[in-house]
């Protein structure tokens, strides 16, 4: 069973249609990398994997729940799932450990030494302890974004959504964080990556999916994708943003 | 008409005049405490996307704002009597007295004026955050209340002061009730006395140098306060 399954789904904004009959799944261990040209609706479909964002036909399936189900304990359902989005969302009220510490004491109920114990290890491994008690506001964008990311992982999520994570970063400052992902995702983590950055696809990927106006246009494997054989569209995106 | 002044009837008065400072005072504190609760409920209840639950607090909020402050502080000294008797059937009930009326009507009204205040300060903080902490797990109220409210409260502290510093003067309304707050004690003076001058002129100079003194604090605050992000 695939650990998240997206069957036929459809979104509309009033009349115009974002999503338009999107089906794919993403198994256990799995990295995929979204990509395609801005207002393809990649956001929007990663989105709807935590139901952040309605959709008004189909399904999507999480870990064998259907996100959009009445019966389904939507909050719970989020909480096994990280996502890190374009502009970090960082609480700025709370300092960094508070950041962490916050949803793991609200929603999975531990106990402030258990979350801090947490908390500090992540830090540790993406290299910010020693800014465990900065507010935001004091980190650079790749801190913010590093620690964005560490807060998606304190939940001990079972996949974790990335949304545009380095569009919002200075050039210098998008390897930390990719060299993170990169990590997360040698050690086997479930991932949906939405980025441009091709670099990072090649390196981890499993499969890339390519959307365009709304649809899934191409859904291959890494080896597959990259190769000369896919179609003209495809082509002309990567051409435009390979060649500087 | 300054030749004859004497400070000595403002000095004699000074006791009674602060018992009636202190009671504005309180008046203030308590129906801003009030208000901003009960704003921050119906901005709350405006933003909603149920209709059912939105309409309502809008209506409420539109009715309060376009009636004068005084008729809402009669409506509750003279109506609610009338109303607890017809309910209760007890022709010889009493009404809430003067003191509690006036708690109550300046409450409901600063409410109306609070939650659009609180409202605007609610859309100020980036929907991404509530993303955010909706991803994270949290519900509507932990969302709300531990991400949403803490920015929007930091962003309206220096305008809901400054409607607070409104109503510190508004509530010298309360003199229509008989109750006794700064101005009533120093108008009561000044009729017992006859000095109209020197208590008037007292009087307003102390509700100047106050008001001034707390706008110079909220100019200051609005200063540092400009949040991080």
């Amino acid at each position: 069973m695939a650990m998240i399954e997206l069957k036929n789904i459809s979104k509309w904004y009033g009349s115009f249609q974002v999503l338009k009959n999107c089906t794919t799944q993403v198994e256990k261990g799995e990295v995929i990398v979204v990509c395609g040209p801005s207002g393809s609706g990649k956001s929007t479909l990663i989105k709807c994997v935590n139901g952040l964002e309605p959709i008004q036909q189909g399904e999507v399936i999480v870990n064998g729940q259907s996100v959009g189900a009445k019966t389904t304990n939507l909050p719970q359902l989020r909480a096994k799932i990280g996502m890190v989005f374009q502009n970090f969302e960082l609480f700025p009220h709370m300092n960094v450990t508070a950041n962490l510490n916050l949803a793991q004491i609200k929603v999975l109920g531990r106990s402030q030494e258990e979350a801090t114990e947490k908390t500090r290890a992540l830090l540790t491994r993406v290299g910010l302890i020693d800014h465990a008690q900065k507010f935001p506001g004091q980190l650079s964008g790749g801190q913010q974004q590093r620690v964005a990311i560490a807060r998606g992982l304190a939940m001990d999520p079972i996949a974790m959504l990335f949304d545009e994570p380095t569009s919002a970063l200075d050039p210098e400052m998008i390897n930390e964080v990719l060299d993170v992902m990169v990590e997360l995702a040698q050690e086997g983590m479930t991932m949906m990556v939405v980025t441009h950055e091709m670099g990072f696809a090649r390196k981890v990927a499993h499969r890339v999916i390519f959307m365009d106006e709304g649809e899934i246009v191409d859904d291959a494997t890494k080896d597959e994708f990259f190769s000369t054989t896919r179609s003209e569209r495809v082509q002309q995106f990567l051409s435009k943003i390979l060649h500087h | 008409m300054f030749t004859d002044f004497d400070f000595d009837v403002i000095q004699r008065a000074l006791p009674y005049l602060w018992q009636g400072m202190m009671f504005t005072l309180g008046l203030t504190a308590l129906a801003m405490a009030g208000g901003i609760v009960l704003g921050t409920l119906l901005a709350l209840m405006r933003l909603s996307s149920v209709k059912a639950i939105s309409i309502p607090a809008g209506a409420y909020v539109n009715l309060l704002r376009s009636t004068p402050l005084i008729l809402v502080i009669f409506w509750f000294y003279f109506l609610v009597p009338i109303a607890i008797k017809y309910v209760s059937g007890d022709s010889y009930a009493q009404g809430i007295g003067p003191f509690h009326s006036a708690l109550i009507a300046f409450t409901l009204f600063e409410a109306a004026y609070y939650c659009e205040v609180i409202r605007a300060g609610i859309q100020s903080v980036p929907a991404g955050q509530v993303s955010a902490a909706n991803a994270l797990g949290l519900n509507y109220w932990q969302s709300t209340i531990l991400i949403v409210l803490p920015q929007a409260f930091r962003n309206m502290v220096p305008i809901l002061l400054t409607q607070g510093i409104i109503l510190f003067q508004d509530t010298s309304l309360v003199y229509v009730v008989g109750l006794t707050d700064f101005m009533g004690a120093a108008s009561k003076v000044a009729q017992r006395d006859g000095r109209l001058v020197e208590m008037y002129l007292f009087a307003a100079v102390v509700y100047f140098i106050l008001c001034f003194l707390a706008s110079y604090f909220v100019k200051r605050l609005q200063l540092r306060i400009t949040p991080p992000r």
